[in-house]
């Protein structure tokens, strides 16, 4: 440990926070308080059902299908994200034009505003009597009550992801990359694809893993544009919801469980996969 | 520098940790000397008008009877998620939520002392209220009775049982017209649910949020509703609904009851209690009416049969057993109602 300190020391200089020690403490502390000890308590609570009961719960049709709905839903809302948070970050970074600061900072707003008045809202709007439903609705395309619906409020409350991770590594990117590629003959589609998509696509991906697990968790905003009907709308997290209000607290922590689980290996495979591209791409 | 920045993230870290821990503390402190006494309702959703009502009636009425100033704080939420916050720790003195079985719930905690539901009159509930259509001006379908809620192209709103107290009383009150039209015959029952069920658009979490799916957002064309909800909603957009009142339909039973172990610690069980019978006098059952809940003494509900249809044929919960027997039966997981949803 002592040789350690040292050598990091000897390595990075005068910090700008003092003492190893000192932050390493508040942050292990601050980590144990707010992250660990809570994520321990679900595997405890969902410890009070035995294995059978356990498979049983999360198992069951509802439950499956809840599953199905939050994944697909949330799977599609990233891919949605990763395309036009992508194209929003462009915007952002090669262009000036007035109102740019707003709408950078707009960018924030789905993490700022309360998840269900984004519900609430974008159920107004997509239902077949709102402004943009209403549209909708006469092609006979029905989006709010549908997987369309969920869908689209996971993409309001994802796009912030997308768009921040992308944006730093956008402003860095040189310029002077795609105009040698372009002297060098490639057209503007084999320069984007081989040239600026590859150095944006580590944190494009990273952003898209981020958008992707909140979609999955998202409960606020998606209970009012769902519908909620069992095997066709029904999100996995309102099917938590609905445990806890039957006091069935180890039935709702087994199906979190199994969310947290999901997540975790989705979120372990995309940094695996970064890192990868990130070596892949240096060599 | 570096001294300032470590004396500065332990204030800090301390004075986070002291106000955390020592908020938690600060409200109970002045009920305990006695002049001022603070009580809290745990209610649920559309009792919050009605409460801030009796609130005034009844601290007026507390300061005549023994000088002390009262002050009552009201919580209002889904029924189901405020027991659940109840048993979770907050400090309820006394709860008023839309069915007992929610109230069973806390009390199976061992928080609310068993027998809860005989210490007020008429199963504990003050108030009641039945379940009934809002159907939009003109009633374009035809809407009369509950066999018309399944016909093909009927689109109905109601909230999912499993997450709504009030969503229960509907399915029940539909469960029991079909019994009693085909002559209890579960089976065909069961189907005539199914229908109902496979007409419902929205399928909301909560009664509010039901009738928001209905009014704001103007979905489908009935909405099934506490008759006090779909008075509101009347009140509020007098020209665009009408109230249809079905054949049968079931007595909805909101109930109240004292917490026990939280009025016990903060000392509060005379005046918790006080507060729960006063809801029977004539003026808060006046009260009660006037905010659409049917008065439970006959003589003052007899006063607001110009509101209330007063003929209407009533079913209670005891007719299914009560709602120990009831929720096991149709809401439970695998039960009744997820069968219905079954292909």
């Amino acid at each position: 440990m002592e040789q350690q300190i040292v050598k990091v020391k000897n390595k990075k200089g005068v910090r700008v926070i003092p003492g190893f020690g000192l932050s390493m403490g508040v942050t292990l502390t601050m980590l144990s308080c707010l992250v660990l000890i809570p994520l321990i308590s679900i595997f405890v609570s969902a410890s009070h059902l035995n294995f059978q009961e356990f498979i049983e719960v999360i198992t069951s049709r509802q439950v499956v299908s809840g599953y199905i709905v939050s994944l697909s839903c949330a799977f599609f809302a990233a891919v949605i994200n990763a395309i036009f948070g992508m194209l929003l970050a462009w915007v952002l970074v090669r262009y000036e034009f007035p109102g740019k600061r707003i709408m950078d900072g707009m960018i924030e707003l789905p993490f700022a505003l309360p998840t269900a008045v984004a519900g609430i809202s974008l159920t107004f709007l997509y239902s077949d009597q709102g402004w943009i439903g209403s549209l909708f609705a006469q092609a006979g395309i029905k989006i709010a009550y549908t997987r369309v619906g969920i869908t689209i409020a996971m993409v309001f409350v994802g796009i912030p992801f997308v768009v921040r991770a992308v944006q730093p590594v956008l402003e860095k990117l040189d310029r002077q990359y795609e105009e040698a590629a372009m002297m060098l003959g490639a057209g503007r589609v084999y320069t984007f694809f081989r040239v600026v998509l590859p150095e944006l696509f580590p944190s494009l991906l990273a952003g898209f893993g981020l958008a992707f697990a909140r979609g999955i968790g998202e409960y606020g905003s998606v209970v009012f544009i769902a519908g909620n009907i069992p095997y066709k709308t029904q999100i996995a997290p309102l099917l938590i919801m609905s445990k806890l209000e039957q006091f069935k607290y180890s039935d709702a922590t087994a199906i979190a469980l199994v969310l947290l689980l999901l997540s975790f290996i989705l979120m372990f495979f995309i940094n695996s996969l970064q890192i990868y591209m990130q070596r892949f791409h240096k060599v | 520098m570096k001294k300032k920045l470590t004396i500065f993230l332990l204030v800090t870290t301390i004075t986070a940790i002291s106000f955390l821990t020592g908020c938690g503390n600060g409200t109970k402190s002045e009920s305990e000397h006695g002049t001022d006494i603070e009580l809290l309702n745990v209610s649920y959703d559309p009792t919050r008008e009605f409460y801030v009502e009796y609130n005034q009636l009844f601290s007026k009425y507390w300061k005549e009877k023994s000088r002390e100033d009262i002050t009552v704080t009201q919580s209002h939420g889904g029924s189901g998620s405020q027991a659940r916050s109840v048993i979770e720790g907050n400090e309820a003195d006394v709860v008023t939520l839309a069915l007992a079985h929610d109230i069973t719930a806390i009390e199976e905690n061992g928080m609310i002392d068993s027998g809860w539901i005989e210490e007020f009159e008429g199963n504990s509930s003050p108030y009641t209220s039945v379940i009934v259509f809002l159907v939009r001006k003109g009633n374009e379908k035809n809407i009369r009775d509950w066999e018309d809620l399944v016909k093909d192209g009927v689109e109905v709103i109601t909230p999912n049982p499993k997450t709504s107290g009030g969503a229960c009383w509907n399915f029940l009150a539909a469960w029991a017209y079909e019994q009693q039209r085909n002559g209890n015959d579960e089976e065909a029952t069961k189907e005539f649910i199914k229908k109902l069920y496979k007409n419902v658009l929205v399928l909301d979490s909560g009664a509010r949020g039901a009738t928001n799916t209905f009014v704001e957002n103007r979905q489908g064309d009935v909405l099934i509703a506490w008759e006090n909800e779909a008075y509101l909603s009347l009140q509020e957009h007098s020209d665009e609904y009408e109230i249809v009142t079905p054949s049968v339909s079931i007595l909805a039973q909101p109930s109240v009851a004292v917490v026990d172990r939280n009025a016990k610690k903060h000392k509060t069980q005379e005046v918790a209690k006080a507060y729960l019978e006063y809801l029977y006098s004539d003026d808060a059952q006046r009260l009660a009416g006037k905010n659409y809940y049917r008065p439970s003494k006959e003589a003052i509900l007899k006063e607001f049969s110009n509101q209330f249809d007063l003929n209407i044929n009533l079913v209670t919960i005891d007719d299914f057993g009560g709602w120990d027997e009831a929720y096991k039966k149709y809401f439970e997981d695998g039960a009744i109602f997820d069968e219905i949803y079954e292909e």
